[in-house]
């Protein structure tokens, strides 16, 4: 059957991936051992549901940048700005208790439209950059985190924008079929990336630009082009992600998240991403995001504090690459 | 004719002439009180670039030394503070030793594990700031609490100038030791040969390996160098401001690597200079700071920095064409 | 004392359970300019890393002055006095030349800092040695391929070596620049330095060398005082083809179809002068030059990469502009590069992959990939062109050269080409590979009417697989001759002209 041989040549594929899922297994074993009454309340897998999903948006966000050996170091700064935008827009429209009902929804709609436009704004300007007047990635995105960030800290002038509809707040915040909205999203997201990338003109394209640059300009392929849509795509998943951070929060500022962007390049780094290029999966960014949403989950319910978390977090993943380097040193 | 090609002269005629527009905007710019206090800016990070610069010219990165900065600063004023030592010397010290034990601790992962420098340094960076953080929560200390020695040593100045209304402004001392870092730094980086491993690690790592350089004893040297460094600023730093806060430097270490390759260093390795930094940390804080005088509003200023770092690396791109693909 | 400065005798090696050598043996003479032949993945290399004691031989041994080594590591065979210059130069390009020259030197004295002054009288001394002129404070990736071989030569006179070891000098360098090296290695052998040249191109080593050794699949096939050689004998013993079988013949259509390709007065970058050019189908048309001529920048102005200028080219009769490789390819221009590992595959992709590169639209409604579809075509391809292979999936990194290549040139079936312009086809290839890649060229040619355009040193090669050989020279086409058995003669002829 097509779906069983897809399976197993997705295990046998990657070594790495199978020692990821065994690492998650491992880590969800040791936090429940730790801590079983409340680390296995369904309450706790409901809320990292709801929290999970920005992160691991962000994660692939990073993903698809690196993938033709590039970085986007702008996605918090895309992703707050995409709230702040879409906040701005509703205070000016929208009149608590005024507006009907379904003029807000409307409204509502459009500012997710907004937002999602914004990131793929920004992600085109990420892409000019890199693309086409060949700023390293690095440097382009740093530059471009700072315009970002500076024009949500502009439209706001410094606190956050609160006070969203109550629609907007669905997303963050709902359920549908007994599952977190945000949830619900990032599957479709997740699902929709994994099959652009495996499945599609640009996907490919970004695989083997990131596998060997010359090659791909030999073979015809149209190089900045596909490396501009990348960044585009980083960027509205960036978007989508600030959409579900100010729904959950109800608020949208221009410092939020700040942490989550090491957080996401590490989670992309640990779910097999080579930061070279050409090498990467969804797959693999969920889970080694739902391995440490585990880890910092469990650490919370111990008390630990944030901060904790993100000493963790770094102690984690170095531990892991050297654990690679140590195995593909004696392959 | 060469010397006008070099990237030294480059970014010093863009800084004169960023300063000359500015002082046109607003002549208060020229101000000796302005300028001093621009100098007075520059010291701390100005220490930490001539970490940074050296490590990116072994063609490595780093953003892990804000974190190891402060790391190394809070430790030390508390056990300042608890022990109640009342010298200047030993602190900074300990300071520095704090920040070379954590930079080797990156040179491990960059040498022996062989992980990209980006990934390591995030990775500890996040460690330190968050076992830091977690250890110390909100807390701070304030002036009444700093210990007295090393404010006065930070305070002292070379010049000290009164106002007519009674206000005080002077150059500090501190710059003296920027300007001793530096010529340290230089004088390790162009006439030792650890120096010269340095740009040969950054130009072409296999040819150093045959040449015969140690290249795990560069890659400790260049990593240690940067803690250390960042741990001598960080503690410069709570004696300029008379404060120690944990929280400090945070989102510091890409402005300080963009004020590294705009001053000539190359993200690509092999190619750098101290007086380039020098420059290029000048026109990062000028920037900073000049906004205000030029009267833009504060919330703009994010935006103009970026802006102004997106030209110069658009320019720097140009000037690195040649090692493209 | 004996005339030989280091021998090596009925030398054995193995890479896991692969014969790279197979009782080599050879002698080096004191002051000898000798040339090691052989193609890539004949032995040549490691022949060079046991010389130069990277490797240990299993068997055999090595005698240096008469007397034999028990161990020879890198730093003893330094101190024998054999230094090694590999085809990177191993040099820095961010520090100066003095730099360059000096470093290691300093590093061996176990100095600290830095005297420059030293360094510069070093350098200056190392550079008089060559007697060129170089200007030691220049930056070293200022200097062009020629001058950077200079200071690895240079660098490498430093510790008074007796035999130098060139691996692949003349690569990447223009004439002028060869005779200038030339001159240099004349000038080394002068000083009593024996000279090592391990190379696959033959023109710049008859003319230089004195005694050459071939070496085919691990084993010496031949050797001799090179003046009992000549290009084609090289090749022969290189590549241990046979010219059996027909040469290629090719009759041209009856009807007045245009031709496949013509070119007209089209300017090269760098070249002086328009050329010409007309491709029929069926033709396969060789082009022959030395290096620098121009025929790679020809292959690239075709295929959209450096467009040339003026003139006009067209494809079928109809005029195109070139000015893109997505342009190119769309007109039917293939091109199958010098370097498949480098500008030709991705290695870490699978078969699949590399196979559709060029022709994903193909594959793709819409935007989407049909898989089905794409998994079809490239099994066609596969089949077509008789890639070993047991899955599609694997990477392509893991084929064997010859296979490899196959991938590279049957990528292009897929594409609606028109022109196939090849450069060095079978360089890298094993024997039977080759002779099978020749077969399926032919093929190509003549059952889907491809122009095929074939870039080559390996003369026999076009002589027995061109209906028609090209000149190039300085960016022109110079001279055509007819292919068959004579024209090996005739275009070696030519060459030897132009040098």
């Amino acid at each position: 059957m097509k779906l069983g041989s897809d399976l197993r040549n997705l295990v046998n594929r990657d070594d790495n991936l199978g020692q990821l899922v065994l690492i998650t297994i491992l880590v969800f074993a040791l936090m429940a051992g730790l801590n079983p009454e409340k680390f296995l309340r369904p309450y706790n897998f409901e809320s990292i549901s709801y929290v999970f999903p920005e992160l691991g948006l962000l994660s692939i966000a990073v993903m698809i940048a690196m993938l033709t050996g590039g970085i986007d170091l702008s996605i918090i700064g895309i992703a707050n700005l995409s709230g702040i935008l879409a906040g701005t827009f509703f205070h000016r429209v929208i009149e608590a208790h005024v507006t009907p009902d379904g003029t807000v929804l409307a409204y509502v709609a459009a500012g997710v439209v907004i937002a999602l436009l914004t990131g793929l704004a920004a992600g085109l300007l990420n892409g000019v950059l890199i693309a086409r007047l060949h700023v390293t990635p690095i440097l382009a995105t740093m530059g471009t985190a700072q315009i970002f960030t500076g024009l949500s800290l502009v439209l706001t002038g410094g606190p956050a924008i609160v006070g969203f509809p109550a629609y907007w707040s669905f997303v963050g915040n709902g359920k549908i079929l007994g599952l977190a909205v945000p949830f619900l999203l990032f599957l479709a997201a997740a699902v929709a990336v994994a099959f652009v990338l495996s499945r599609t003109m640009l996907g490919i394209n970004l695989m083997l630009i990131g596998t060997n640059a010359k090659a791909a300009l030999f073979a015809g392929l149209r190089r900045e082009r596909m490396i501009l849509y990348s960044y585009m795509l980083s960027g509205l998943l960036a978007s989508l992600a600030g959409i579900i951070l100010s729904g959950r929060t109800n608020a949208a500022k221009s410092d939020y998240g700040t942490s989550y962007l090491l957080q996401a390049v590490l989670i992309a780094v640990l779910g097999g991403t080579n930061p070279s290029g050409g090498r990467g999966t969804v797959l693999g960014v969920s889970i080694a995001v739902l391995a440490l949403m585990f880890l910092s989950s469990g650490f919370q319910l111990m008390r630990f504090s944030n901060f904790l978390v993100d000493f963790i977090w770094g102690a984690f993943l170095l531990l892991v690459i050297a654990l690679n380097a140590y195995r593909n040193r004696t392959r | 004719m060469r010397i006008f090609y070099r990237s030294e002269t480059v970014i010093a005629a863009v800084l004169l002439l960023a300063m000359i527009l500015i002082g046109l905007v607003n002549p208060a710019f020229w101000q000796l009180d302005n300028l001093f206090g621009l100098v007075r800016s520059n010291v701390v990070i100005g220490i930490m670039a001539l970490g940074v610069l050296m490590v990116l010219i072994s063609g490595g990165i780093d953003v892990s030394f804000p974190a190891f900065a402060v790391a190394a600063m809070y430790l030390t004023i508390r056990a300042m503070v608890a022990l109640g030592y009342e010298g200047v010397l030993l602190p900074f010290v300990m300071a520095t030793l704090i920040g070379l034990a954590l930079g080797a601790v990156n040179a491990v992962f960059v040498h022996y594990v062989r992980v990209i420098p980006l990934i390591v340094t995030l990775g500890t960076g996040a460690m330190v700031r968050g076992f830091l953080l977690g250890m110390v929560g909100a807390s701070q200390i304030n002036i009444d609490r700093m210990p007295k020695p090393l404010i006065t040593f930070a305070r002292s100045e070379l010049v000290g100038i009164q106002n007519g209304d009674g206000t005080h402004y002077g150059l500090t001392a501190m710059v003296v030791l920027y300007g001793a870092l530096a010529l340290a730094v230089h004088l390790v980086l162009r006439h030792t040969l650890v120096g010269r491993s340095i740009y040969a690690l950054g130009g072409d790592r296999e040819a150093a390996r045959r040449v015969g350089f140690d290249l795990r004893w560069t890659t400790f040297f260049v990593y240690g160098a940067a803690g250390a460094l960042a741990g001598f600023a960080g503690l410069l730093h709570s004696g300029m401001i008379w404060l120690a806060n944990p929280r400090d430097f945070a989102g510091l270490e890409l402005d300080v690597i963009a004020a590294v390759v705009l001053g000539g260093a190359s993200i690509f390795g092999g190619r750098g200079s101290v007086l380039g930094t020098l420059f290029g940390v000048f026109m990062l804080v000028m920037v900073n700071n000049s906004l205000i005088i030029m009267k833009i509003d504060t919330t703009w200023q994010r935006v103009a920095v970026g802006a102004i770092v997106i030209i110069a690396t658009a320019t720097t791109a140009w000037r690195d064409r040649k090692r493209r693909i | 004392m004996s005339d030989i400065l280091i021998e090596l005798r009925n030398i054995e090696k193995r890479f896991a359970g692969v014969r790279a050598l197979d009782g080599v043996s050879l002698a080096i003479r004191r002051g000898q300019i000798h040339c090691l032949a052989g193609e890539n993945g004949s032995g040549k290399s490691t022949i060079i890393k046991i010389m130069s004691g990277v490797y240990g031989p299993d068997a055999g041994e090595i005698v240096v002055d008469g007397v034999p080594v028990a161990r020879l590591d890198p730093i003893t065979a330094i101190r024998h006095g054999i230094e090694v210059i590999y085809q990177d130069f191993s040099l820095f390009g961010n520090l100066t030349v003095a730099e360059n020259l000096a470093l290691g030197h300093e590093l061996r004295e176990k100095r600290r800092l830095v005297d420059w002054r030293a360094v510069h009288a070093l350098a200056r001394r190392a550079i008089d040695r060559l007697g060129v002129d170089i200007d030691i404070e220049a930056d070293l990736e200022t200097l062009p391929t020629s001058g950077k071989q200079l200071v690895a030569i240079a660098r490498a006179l430093m510790s008074d070596p007796r035999l130098l070891i060139m691996d692949e000098p003349t690569t990447a360098l223009t004439r002028r620049e060869v005779e200038t090296l030339f001159h240099v290695v004349r000038e080394i052998q002068r000083q009593g330095i024996a000279v090592l040249f391990v190379s696959h191109k033959m023109r710049e080593m008859l003319e230089i060398s004195e005694w050459l050794t071939v070496i085919r699949n691990g084993c010496k096939v031949a050797e001799g005082e090179t003046g009992g050689f000549d290009e084609a004998s090289i090749t022969r013993h290189m590549t241990g083809q046979d010219i059996a079988g027909e040469p290629y013949c090719w009759r041209p259509a009856t009807d007045d179809r245009p031709p496949r390709l013509e070119v007209r007065g089209l300017v090269l970058p760098g070249g002086a002068g328009g050329n010409d050019l007309r491709l029929e189908a069926g033709e396969i048309v060789g082009l022959a030059g030395l290096l620098g001529s121009g025929r790679t920048e020809l292959a690239l102005a075709l295929f959209g990469m450096a467009p040339g200028h003026g003139g006009q080219v067209l494809i079928d009769g109809v005029p195109a502009r070139l000015s893109s490789v997505q342009e190119a390819i769309a007109r039917g221009i293939a091109y199958v590069p010098e370097d498949r590992l480098t500008e030709g595959l991705f290695l870490a992709q699978s078969i699949e992959r590399n196979i559709l590169a060029a022709a994903y639209d193909r594959v793709t409604r819409g935007l989407v990939l049909d898989r089905t579809r794409a998994r079809a075509l490239a099994a066609e391809t596969v089949a077509a062109m008789q890639i070993a292979t047991p899955s599609l999936d694997k990477p392509v990194g893991q084929l064997s050269g010859g296979n490899a290549q196959r991938v590279v040139i049957g990528r292009w079936l897929l594409t609606d080409a028109k022109v196939l312009v090849l450069n060095g086809p079978t360089v890298g290839v094993d024997v039977g590979s080759k002779a099978e890649i020749h077969r399926k060229l032919r093929d190509l040619a003549q059952t889907r009417g491809l122009a095929v355009l074939m870039i080559s040193d390996d003369l026999p090669e076009l002589a027995q697989n061109c209906n028609r050989i090209l000149l190039m020279h300085r960016g022109r086409l110079v001279g055509e001759v007819a292919g068959g058995k004579a024209s090996e003669e005739a275009v070696s002829d030519m060459l030897r002209q132009f040098s």
